[in-house]
């Protein structure tokens, strides 16, 4: 899963050839502002079909948050 | 000037906002003419259009209700795939004096000129961060910026939309989608036009360039706001009013 989730923050950022593991955080590490963070979790909702309210964006601050998020949904690791 | 561009024009059946659809399309710009009531003269402007050689469709819509402006702007979008321009126009006044003023009289107007704005970029705000380009033109007024006795419901609607000009403009900068407000003065529309020779003078008498502006003169500067030459302004409310807000 963290192969796929990579690829989409990576698309969405628009970044390449940065090191991407779960303790990545995105405002932090990857200068993520809050409409990218919009974006990214547009994107994640319509990869895996989750819906994801606006209100648990303060939760999804690093990579493997938003895989705990993900699977945590429901979605398959 | 605008070839391949779509662009979506609120209240675009009569005066500011049909002379703005049809500049927009003579140069090269597919527009979608929205309107609310007035039908007939909406589709009047789309057929104009597609005489010239244009490309125009009229829909209907009252961009004052949420729900309804959502449904606009996805069959819009099914239909065009995208927007790239935005010109919220709509806009009703309601005259009256605070001590005399209704509160649905308030209400009315604030619902289609500001809250109308709103509902559509909105709406359109995904489609507009994702394709990372657009131009967003709200029509605000002079009486938004310098305030008019009997129009404290029209001028807090329109000086509303400079707020929410400003802030979206912050919002979506680093996303290449430009926000700008116009305030036109006095403008030669069917409002004015029926208004007494001795009120258009002493109208007259509070521009300084003497006269009223024409459509043509607002359309002008959307049709520039609109475009490539303006890519690097936003946040911004001009006037167009012969010098009444120096």
């Amino acid at each position: 899963m963290l192969e796929r989730v990579k690829e989409i923050i990576e698309e969405q950022l628009n970044i390449e050839d940065v090191e991407i593991t779960e303790e990545t955080r995105f405002k932090e590490d990857l200068d993520a502002d809050s409409l990218d963070l919009f974006e990214l979790v547009d994107a994640f909702q319509e990869e895996y079909g989750v819906e994801i309210p606006p209100e648990d964006l303060e939760q999804i601050t690093t990579v493997g948050a938003i895989i705990k998020y993900l699977q945590d949904k429901g979605v398959d690791a | 000037m605008l070839t391949g561009k779509v662009a979506l024009v609120t209240g675009a059946g009569r005066g500011i906002g049909r002379e703005i659809a049809l500049t927009l399309a003579k140069n090269g710009a597919t527009v979608i003419v929205n309107y609310n009531g007035s039908k007939e003269s909406a589709e009047e402007v789309a057929a104009e259009i597609r005489r010239n050689g244009g490309s125009a469709e009229a829909m209907q819509c009252n961009v004052s209700d949420f729900a309804s402006s959502e449904e606009l702007v996805k069959e819009v979008l099914a239909k065009y795939k995208k927007v790239d321009i935005l010109v919220n126009n709509a806009g009703v006044t309601r005259d009256n004096l605070i001590m005399r003023m209704s509160e649905e009289d308030y209400d009315a107007v604030l619902d289609t000129n500001l809250k109308g704005a709103f509902n559509m970029i909105r709406h359109l705000s995904r489609s507009f961060i994702k394709q990372r380009s657009g131009k967003i033109i709200n029509i605000s007024s002079v009486s938004g910026v310098l305030g008019n006795a009997g129009q404290s419901n029209y001028s807090a609607s329109k000086a509303g939309l400079i707020g929410l000009t400003k802030s979206v403009a912050r919002e979506f900068a680093s996303r290449g989608i430009n926000v700008n407000a116009v305030a036109p003065g006095f403008i030669d529309t069917d409002m004015t036009r029926n208004m007494t020779e001795d009120a258009k003078k002493a109208l007259n008498s509070m521009i300084p360039m003497g006269k009223m502006g024409s459509t043509k003169n607002i359309a002008d500067l959307v049709l520039f706001l609109a475009g490539e030459h303006s890519d690097y302004i936003t946040g911004q409310v001009i006037c167009v009013d012969g010098g009444m807000c120096i």
